[in-house]
């Protein structure tokens, strides 16, 4: 598999492969938060459950030996742990932000003890489908390779959005969102609506957690996840809270996250610190000239954080 | 007239709308409050150690015997005890760092950012003014700190303020270029060369370095922590300042109309909150490294968030918490070498514990047994 | 450096008598006390130590303590005082480079009967307490060997290794392996990508993708775990030597072989003098102890199914060479990758010699740069 080095084009052909690579978890993490905040709450726990969900796709992937069982399981371990978020969060008197990072240290807490097994065996990983074969270049075979859990989340993305606009269950979801009040008089179950959006926007994070041990860097370890779910909340938020948008930004932040060793391999040495930060001053300055102070808030839903 | 802000409810990123409470006169806290404060979160406490104790029973381990050894290695002794204030003093300082900003309805959640800069604000002092006397060279640090922090934290509120920029998201990111910087910095221009195989800033003299409280190992940290906590207290529930703020989260618009200068307050909290994480960073140079280097960003940050809101953002409970955590953190070593349990179970004991504080606080007024007697006057 | 080969003789003596009293007395156990900055299953540099740990736990005669996860903090300090009051440990080994200052220093003066043993090597005589000691193994000898089988199984002879900073031990290695490798073939080349700490799952593949992007065969690393490159070069078909433990059931097909460490042997030493009532602040117990593949301090691993017979042939005599004290792997002239001569023709290095300790220059043949 070796072949000749191609230098400079290197560079830009990572970051694209990075995007194709990378995106998925800050995909699946960022659609199931905007489909929790959608309903009007925040959910901080996302890293605990994404990390959760790795260690259960990987485990049980290895204990069945088939991975798509592994990635249910981490949707279902997402699932259970939203349940508990949305049961704890919408009792009166309790801060959702609160309930998020205790549930982030639990989830991860879970996760590392339950997972400590598994780091010696190796899991079965998801296999990829090879779009690049036409193409004689290794390099953009390698970049090519696009996880079937990629196209299902850019799937989702689409669906989701017009799930919003089109279906009555999206219009209760944003109803109960933008203006509790009104849907209660409407006689909708405020409590089973933001319930199920919390468990199935976990639900998304665990397939999230999946694609880290699965594809992703494909391995358990403590550390596989780079705080993908932490950076949900920015994302939406940068996002706007439209699912399409969303997929944008993973996108962009999966192909930022490969710039630092890129540019190393291509023999850029200096500052890598500071270009491993790159995502992260990238989305600050974006926001510093997209947002202004009359409408930083548009697009999100009006009962976020008033804790109605 | 701005109705009496309740300092008990949880705030979000906007100012709550009140409980649906019938309207009570507000009667002055009598002993049924005060015992119900103190009932509901020791009960979760109790109940959150059942939980964990069965979790380790699960684990193999002996819930019993679990419970020894949290106690011993947590407060059993005056030995253990040190252990849990180091640990404590550090989150104490982050958490106001959380709690300030939030009195004003604004959730900053970059404490390890601002810890971070003050650690290199200190350890740029500390390093480079290297013929300063002791006093003045801890004075200066501290300042240092303080400063670099508080304009730290302060810009978050700017951008929130100028630029509309969510001040969630803000810190966050702030966080992880803060800690760029710092790896930067250390690994660069400021390494010290002889630092060869953990690369560090140029260390502080060892005189000029922050002690330990007489009659302890614990470093004065601990006591910039109290204070902090306490004047913070006083400052929220006694002064007009504080009233300010809390008006400012209780109802934004009525703030304005009165006439408050929201801006100048909003940065001037957002300033205090920095600095107090920036002391932190500067007690963990100057009082446990003796440097600047990777091991500054410890985590010290995220757990700040928890007890503050757990805490319910007073800088009593905050006091009290941070010791709670710090015991709890105290007891992982035992947990490991005593039990065998994996080392990554002093989080789930965590995350235990704080979920059940929790849920607890929903249960304020469902028993009633700490229910007024008399009759609601409306 | 005639201390430190008395010590090593020391050693290899001792060791035999080690080894004949196994079992030997239950009654007074000696209580040890080991420290991890990471997982003990992270299959790399703690789990190292962890695998030393359970072996030194055979010999009947030792209680050792460990714990894992412990940062370079307060925390740590609190760690080795409770191990110490709690446990009784006589004897402390806390594995991170950055526990030693200030934490182990400082605890050491508040505990001077108590032996602090520290992974790394940083003991200086005079400067630092009596009772602390240090220990470290030129596990660059057996990156010498890996290389020397990369340099002959890469095709492209373009070898990759991911570190996470340029910190002399890891240049050493870096040095270490690409000498190897150029021994047996002279122009081949070895890309270097810093990660920039010592646990970045995310960036390690990342790197390892860059670098299989330009044309690199064969990867290795400097990192805590090497579980993710191993894993990612197997993925992409590519080859891998591994570090600090055995990664072969990670990469059946591309595992060629490793530079792993053996801290049983050093342990069971180490127990042994305690048990004897010797101390390091006596003199008793030689502050600095290191050793490469002849001491058993470091080994490697297994060959793949991949490696040629050639391959194998020449990796085995070199072997033969540092086993019969014959190999200098830093003999002149050498030249860094600027350009610069930092070993002059005619001089030779020992393994021993403290400038190594001090390396910040990588040799002809990498690519990279030290800098930031």
């Amino acid at each position: 598999m070796s072949g000749d080095s191609i230098g400079w084009l290197g560079v830009p052909l990572a970051i694209a492969a990075g995007a194709i690579r990378g995106s998925a978890p800050f995909l699946f993490v960022s659609l199931g938060e905007c489909l929790t905040e959608k309903s009007g709450k925040i959910n901080l726990g996302l890293e605990g459950t994404l990390l959760l969900g790795a260690m259960s796709a990987y485990a049980v992937a290895c204990k069945t030996g088939s991975p798509w069982l592994g990635v249910l399981a981490a949707g279902f371990a997402g699932m259970c742990l939203g349940l508990m978020h949305a049961w704890l969060a919408q009792r009166s008197r309790v801060n959702d932000i609160a309930v998020g990072i205790a549930m982030f240290i639990f989830g991860s807490g879970l996760a590392f003890v339950l997972g400590d097994p598994y780091i010696q065996p190796s899991a079965p990983p998801l296999e990829s489908f090879e779009l690049g074969n036409w193409s004689q270049v290794p390099q953009i075979r390698a970049a090519l390779k696009i996880s079937p859990l990629l196209l299902l989340g850019v799937g989702l993305a689409f669906a989701l959005h017009w799930f919003f606009h089109n279906t009555r269950w999206g219009l209760f979801i944003r109803a109960v969102g933008d203006n509790p009040s009104a849907a209660r008089a409407q006689g909708i179950s405020i409590l089973k609506v933001r319930t199920l959006s919390i468990m199935t926007g976990s639900f998304f994070a665990g397939l999230g957690g999946a694609f880290l041990s699965l594809v992703y860097p494909g391995s358990w370890t403590r550390l596989v996840s780079s705080g993908q779910g932490l950076m949900a909340v920015a994302l939406v938020i940068f996002a706007r809270w439209n699912p399409r948008y969303c997929l944008y930004a993973s996108l962009l932040f999966g192909g930022a996250q490969a710039v630092g060793p890129a540019l190393q391999a291509a023999g850029i040495q200096a500052y890598y610190y500071l270009f491993n930060a790159a995502p992260y001053i990238l989305t600050l300055v974006i926001m510093l000239f997209t947002c202004t102070p009359k409408r930083s808030l548009a697009g999100a839903p009006a009962a976020l954080g008033t804790g109605e | 007239m701005i109705p009496p802000f309740d300092s008990a409810q949880a705030v979000g990123f906007a100012p709550t709308t009140a409980v649906a409470e019938a309207p009570v006169v507000k009667e002055p806290r009598d002993w049924r409050r005060l015992a119900e404060a103190i009932t509901l979160p020791a009960g979760a406490l109790l109940v959150a150690m059942g939980l964990f104790g069965g979790f380790c029973a699960l684990a193999g381990a002996s819930p019993l015997g679990v419970y020894e050894s949290i106690y011993t290695a947590a407060f059993g002794s005056w030995f253990s005890f040190q252990n849990t204030l180091i640990r404590a003093a550090p989150i104490m300082l982050c958490a106001l760092c959380t709690a300030l900003p939030l009195r004003l309805g604004l959730l900053v959640i970059g404490n390890e950012g601002a810890l971070v800069m003050g650690g290199l604000g200190t350890v740029l002092v500390g390093a480079t003014w290297t013929s300063a006397p002791p006093w003045a060279a801890l004075v200066a640090m501290a300042l240092a700190g303080m400063l670099a922090g508080g304009a730290w934290v302060m810009a978050m509120g700017a951008m929130k303020l100028y630029r509309g920029v969510s001040e969630v998201i803000a810190s966050l990111l702030m966080n992880y270029i803060a800690i760029a910087i710092l790896n930067h910095l250390v690994n660069g221009p400021i390494r010290d060369p002889a630092s060869l195989n953990k690369p560090s800033s140029y260390p502080i003299p060892e005189a000029n370095l922050l002690g330990s409280l007489p009659g302890s190992r614990v470093h004065y940290g601990l006591l910039f922590g109290v204070i902090s906590c306490l004047i913070v207290w006083f400052v929220m529930e006694h002064t007009v300042f504080g009233f300010k703020v809390r008006t400012i989260g209780g109802n934004l618009r009525a703030a304005r109309i009165v006439g408050l200068s929201v801006g100048k307050i909003s940065l001037l909290t957002c300033f205090l909150a920095g600095a107090a994480a920036g002391l932190a960073g500067m007690a963990e140079v100057a009082g446990v490294q003796g440097r600047a280097n990777e091991s500054l960003a410890a985590g010290y940050g995220y757990a700040g968030i928890l007890v503050a809101f757990v805490a319910r953002q007073n800088g009593l409970g905050i006091l009290f918490v941070s010791i709670v955590l710090g015991g709890i953190l105290a007891s992982g070593g035992i947990l490991q070498r005593a039990h065998h349990l994996s080392d990554a179970t002093v989080l789930v004991f965590q995350g235990i514990v704080f979920l059940v504080i929790l849920f607890s606080d929903s249960l304020y007024g469902r028993f009633r047994i700490f229910q007024e007697r008399t009759a609601h006057v409306r | 450096m005639n201390k430190t080969c008395k010590s090593l003789a020391a050693f290899a003596g001792a060791a035999v008598v080690a080894g004949a009293a196994i079992g030997a007395n239950a009654a007074n156990p000696v209580s040890m006390g080991f420290i991890y900055v990471g997982p003990k299953d992270d299959y790399g540099y703690n789990q190292a130590h962890s695998e030393g740990c359970a072996g030194v736990k055979k010999l009947g005669w030792v209680k050792a303590a460990e714990e894992a996860s412990v940062p370079e903090t307060t925390a740590v300090q609190e760690t080795m005082r409770e191990m110490i009051v709690q446990d009784h440990a006589s004897v402390l080994f806390p594995t991170s480079f950055g526990y030693f200052d200030p934490h182990i220093l400082k605890v050491a003066k508040e505990f001077p009967k108590v032996q602090f043993v520290h992974c790394g090597g940083l003991y200086t005589p005079g400067k630092h307490p009596a009772n602390v000691g240090s220990y470290f193994g030129y596990i660059d000898e057996a990156e010498y060997v890996c290389g020397i089988v990369a340099g002959e199984m890469s095709k492209s002879k373009k070898l990759g290794f991911i570190a996470a900073k340029p910190i002399p031990q890891v240049l050493r290695n870096i040095n270490s392996y690409t000498l190897g490798a150029r021994s047996v073939t002279p122009g081949v080349t070895v890309q270097v990508i810093f990660t920039g700490d010592w646990s970045l799952p995310v960036k390690e593949a990342e790197a390892a993708n860059s670098l299989i992007d330009q044309g690199v065969d064969v990867l290795t690393c400097h990192v805590d775990s090497p579980k993710v490159i191993v894993t990612t070069a197997e993925k992409r078909g590519v080859m891998a030597t591994g570090y600090h433990a055995d990664q072969s059931p990670l990469a059946p097909k591309g595992y060629l072989t490793g530079a792993e460490w053996n801290w049983s042997s050093v342990y069971a030493q180490y127990a042994q003098w305690i048990r004897e009532g010797k101390t390091l602040s006596s003199g008793s117990i030689p502050h600095l102890i290191r050793g490469g593949l002849k001491e058993g301090f470091c080994k490697v691993s297994p060959y793949g199914a991949m490696v040629s017979e050639k391959a194998k042939a020449d990796a085995d005599a070199a072997k033969a060479k540092f086993m019969d004290g014959t190999m200098v792997i830093y003999k002149g002239e050498i030249k860094d990758n600027t350009g610069k001569v930092v070993i002059p023709a005619g001089s030779e290095l020992k393994q021993q010699d403290i400038t190594l300790e001090q390396m910040g220059w990588m040799v002809e043949g990498v690519i990279g740069k030290t800098g930031g």
